[in-house]
C-alpha cells in the first residue's frame, strides 16, 4: 500500500446523501480482470446530468472528495476504490461511510474522513472556490480560512496508513497463531475444520 | 471453542460466533478472526488471485474454499444440441469467467461449472449443498453473503483485497461489531411474505440505520418462518446498512442441512448438533440497539425511489418530497421521483411495468417460484408487459421446479425460463431493463441503473412480481381474484 500523509487540494463538492458503489461505478465496469482505468467510468449517471460537478475544469483532479451520510453504501465492489482512486481521489469527507466502502477505501491507500455535517457543510462552501487539507498525522482537515477539524481514526488503520504496511504480509506473520487455531478447531469443531477437501 | 472471555455474561449469537473464531486479539482491539468458508465467483476474485501470483502467495486453506460463477453468465442456453459448452459472447465476460476457471485449479480450490446442475447464484449455491452451517464464519465478494445468517452463519461481504487476504490467510483483521436485534412479534398476513417484511424492516431502519451493528432477527414470525424465508430476510440486512444479519439456528434449519452434499455426516453431524444447539442467543443477553415491529403491520411492499428505504405498501401513494422532514432526503425523493418517472400522490397501484424479473439471490429458491407460479397459474402476462423472465437461483432449484411443473405455468404464463444466474439483478450480462422502463423485481436494489442505465427498478416478493406481470401495473397480489 502507498503511504499516506498529507493530502492538500481541490476538493470536490459533491455533497449527496445514500451514494452506492453502483453509481460510483455501474456492473458494465466490473467485468475488468485489472484494478486500472475505472476512473473513466466512475459517476457516469451523474456525469450524464448537465453541468454536474464532476466534469467542472476547476475540480479536474482533485484529491479530495466531499459526500454526504452513507457513502458507498449497497455493493461490497471494491472497484469503487478503484475508480476513485484512478480519477486521483485519495481523501473521501462524509459524515458516515458505508462499512465495507470503508474497508475497500483503506486498503487501497484512501482516507474516508468522517466528520459531524455541520463541518461537511462548511467544507462544502470552501471548497467550491478553494484548496483543502486533510493532514493524517494530526487527524486534522483544515482551510485557507482558519478552519480546523480533527476527525478519528483506527490506529491500526493509521499505522498501516502512515508506514504503507501490507496487511496480508502482516497477518501472514502471525502464522503460528493461525496454525494453533486450526489445530485447536480440527480437535474442537472437527465438521468445520475437515472442509469440502475433495 | 467455549472462548469465552467472561464466563457467565450472557452473550448474543454473534457474540458467541465471534467469541469462537478469535485467533488473537491486539491491544488495540482489532481482532484476528477465522473464516470457515469462503465463496469465490468470476467478478471480485480475479485481482486477488493476480495479486497472489505477483507475490508469490498460496491459498491458505483451498478446502475451505468453494468457487462458483453466476454474476456475468448470461442466462440463454450454456451447452448446445451436441452438449457443447455455447461460448459467451461478451469478450470481457468471457475472460473473467476464463480467468475463474483456471485460477481455482491453479490454487486447488473446488470449482463448480457454469453448466453443472449445482451450478447457481453463491448465496443459493451455499445453503443448498450444505456448504454454509450454523455458527460459522462465512465470506464472499459479494454484499448479499448476509444471506447466509439465515441458516445461523457469521456472513458478510467483503472487497477483493479482503479476498485475497482470507485466500492467502483464511482470516480476516475485523473490529467486532455492534449487535442490533429486530424484534417481529406476531404473524404475518395473508399474501404477506418475507420480502415484504425485510422491506419493511428497511423502510424502518434507513438505509443507513444498521450501519457498525450485525443485525439479528428475533421473535415468533422468525421462529416460525422457513429457511429459504430467513435467507431472504438476512440476504438483504446490508440494504439496512448492517454487514451480516443472523438468524438463530433451530431444529428448522437443522432439518433443512441434514443431508446436504457438504454438511457434516455422523459423528460430525452429532457433534455440530450439540453445538449449534448452544449457540442462540442466552436470556438476559444485551444488544446495543432494538428495533420493534409488529407483524401484523406490514401490508405487501413495494419501492418507489432509488434506495431500498424507499419503501410503501402497495395501497399507498408516491410520497411527496415536501413530506420529508430532512432538507437533504426532500431533494433525494425528488432527484428519485425524476428519475422513476413517478409524481407525488401518484397510486402504486396505478404505476404500469412492461418488464417482470423473478430471480436473484434474494428471491429465486424453490418456495419463490412456488409462490409466483401459485399467483400465475392458469393465467397469462399482460399484452404491455413486453419482457417476463424467471431465473432459478440454481441447477437444482431449476430441476425441482421442473419436476414440479413450474416451469410449464411460467411458460403458459408469457414467461421466458431461464439458466441460474444473478441475471437482471444487476446489469452485467445480457439481462438488462431498457432505459426508461419500469421493472417489477424480487431482486434486491432498486439503484439508479441497477438493472441497466435508466432502467427503473420496484422492489418487491415473487407473488407480487407476479400479480404485476399478470394486471400489466403494480398490484395488491390479495386482490386478484383465487
Amino acid at each position: 500500500m502507498n503511504r499516506v500523509s498529507t493530502i492538500s487540494g481541490r476538493a470536490i463538492p459533491f455533497g449527496r446523501k445514500n451514494v452506492d458503489t453502483d453509481v460510483i461505478i455501474a456492473a458494465e465496469w466490473l467485468k475488468t480482470i485489472s484494478r486500472e482505468g475505472l476512473g473513466e467510468g466512475a459517476f457516469a449517471s451523474i456525469r450524464a446530468e448537465p453541468g454536474n460537478i464532476f466534469d467542472e475544469p476547476a475540480f479536474a483532479g482533485a484529491p479530495i472528495l466531499i459526500a454526504g451520510d452513507n457513502f458507498g453504501c449497497g455493493s461490497s465492489r471494491e472497484h469503487a476504490a478503484w475508480a476513485l482512486l484512478d480519477m486521483g481521489i485519495t481523501a473521501v469527507i462524509a459524515p458516515g461511510f458505508s462499512d465495507i466502502f470503508a474497508s475497500n477505501a483503506f486498503k487501497n491507500g484512501i482516507l474516508s474522513v468522517t466528520l459531524p455535517q455541520e463541518q461537511i457543510d462548511r467544507l462544502m462552501e470552501v471548497a467550491q472556490t478553494d484548496p483543502i487539507t486533510v493532514d493524517l498525522e494530526t487527524q486534522t482537515v483544515t482551510t485557507p480560512f482558519q478552519d480546523r477539524f480533527t476527525f478519528e481514526i483506527d490506529p491500526f488503520r493509521k499505522t498501516c496508513l502512515t508506514e504503507g504496511l501490507d496487511e496480508i504480509g502482516l497477518t501472514l506473520a502471525r502464522d503460528e497463531a493461525i496454525g494453533t487455531y486450526e489445530t485447536r478447531q480440527a480437535a474442537q469443531m472437527p465438521w468445520l475444520a475437515k472442509g469440502i477437501a475433495a | 471453542m467455549a472462548n469465552n472471555s467472561n464466563p457467565g455474561k450472557p452473550r448474543t449469537l454473534y457474540e458467541k460466533i465471534w467469541d469462537a473464531h478469535v485467533v488473537e486479539t491486539r491491544e488495540d482491539g482489532t481482532s484476528l478472526i477465522f473464516i470457515d468458508r469462503h465463496l469465490v465467483h468470476e467478478v471480485t476474485s480475479p485481482q486477488a488471485f493476480e495479486s497472489l501470483r505477483m507475490a508469490g502467495r498460496k491459498v491458505r486453506r483451498p478446502d475451505l474454499t468453494l468457487a462458483v460463477p453466476d454474476h456475468n453468465l448470461p442466462t440463454t442456453a450454456r451447452l448446445d444440441a451436441d452438449g457443447k459448452r455455447i461460448p459467451i459472447a461478451d469478450a470481457q465476460s468471457a475472460a473473467q469467467l476464463a480467468a475463474l476457471e483456471a485460477n481455482a485449479p491453479a490454487f486447488g480450490i473446488r470449482y463448480i461449472d457454469a453448466s453443472a446442475a449445482e451450478q447457481g447464484i453463491v448465496h443459493v449455491v451455499g445453503p443448498e449443498q450444505g456448504f454454509s452451517l450454523p455458527g460459522s464464519t462465512i465470506v464472499c465478494g459479494d454484499s448479499h453473503t448476509a444471506a447466509h445468517g439465515g441458516v445461523g452463519a457469521l456472513a458478510f461481504g467483503i472487497g477483493t483485497s479482503e479476498v485475497e487476504h482470507v485466500l492467502a490467510t483464511q482470516t480476516l483483521q475485523l473490529k467486532r461489531s455492534k449487535t442490533l436485534e429486530v424484534v417481529v412479534d406476531g404473524a404475518l398476513g395473508i399474501g404477506v411474505t418475507p420480502k415484504d417484511l425485510i422491506l419493511h424492516i428497511i423502510g424502518e431502519i434507513g438505509t443507513a440505520g444498521g450501519t457498525g451493528y450485525v443485525i439479528e432477527y428475533r421473535g415468533k414470525v422468525f421462529e416460525e418462518m422457513s429457511i429459504e424465508g430467513r435467507l431472504t430476510v438476512c440476504n438483504m440486512s446490508i440494504e439496512a446498512g448492517a454487514r451480516a444479519g443472523l438468524v438463530a439456528p433451530d431444529e428448522k434449519t437443522f432439518a433443512y442441512l441434514a443431508g446436504r452434499p457438504l454438511a457434516p455426516k455422523g459423528a460430525d453431524w452429532d457433534a455440530a448438533l450439540a453445538w449449534w444447539r448452544s449457540l442462540p442467543s442466552d436470556p438476559g443477553a444485551l444488544f446495543d440497539k432494538s428495533v420493534r415491529i409488529d407483524a401484523g403491520d406490514i401490508q405487501p411492499t413495494v419501492t418507489w425511489g432509488t434506495s431500498p428505504e424507499d419503501v410503501v405498501p402497495i395501497g399507498g401513494k408516491v410520497p411527496d418530497p415536501a413530506s420529508f422532514a430532512d432538507p437533504s432526503k426532500q431533494a433525494a425523493a425528488a432527484k428519485s421521483l425524476d428519475y422513476m418517472g413517478l409524481t407525488p400522490g401518484q397510486l402504486l397501484s396505478e404505476v404500469p411495468v412492461e418488464n417482470i424479473f423473478i430471480g436473484s439471490c434474494t428471491n429465486s429458491r424453490i418456495e419463490d417460484l412456488r409462490s409466483a407460479a401459485h399467483v400465475l397459474r392458469g393465467r397469462h402476462k399482460a399484452d404491455t408487459v413486453k419482457w417476463a423472465i424467471v431465473v432459478p437461483g440454481s441447477g437444482l432449484v431449476k430441476m425441482q421446479a421442473e419436476e414440479e411443473g413450474l416451469d410449464k405455468i411460467f411458460t403458459d404464463a408469457g414467461f421466458e425460463w431461464r439458466e441460474p444466474g444473478c441475471s437482471a439483478c444487476l446489469g452485467m450480462n445480457p439481462d438488462k431493463v431498457p432505459p426508461g422502463e419500469r421493472c417489477a423485481s424480487t431482486s434486491n436494489r432498486n439503484f439508479v441503473g441497477r438493472q441497466g442505465p435508466g432502467a427503473r427498478t420496484h422492489l418487491m416478493s415473487p407473488a407480487m412480481a407476479a400479480a404485476a406481470a399478470v394486471a400489466g401495473h403494480l398490484t395488491d397480489v390479495r386482490d386478484l381474484p383465487t
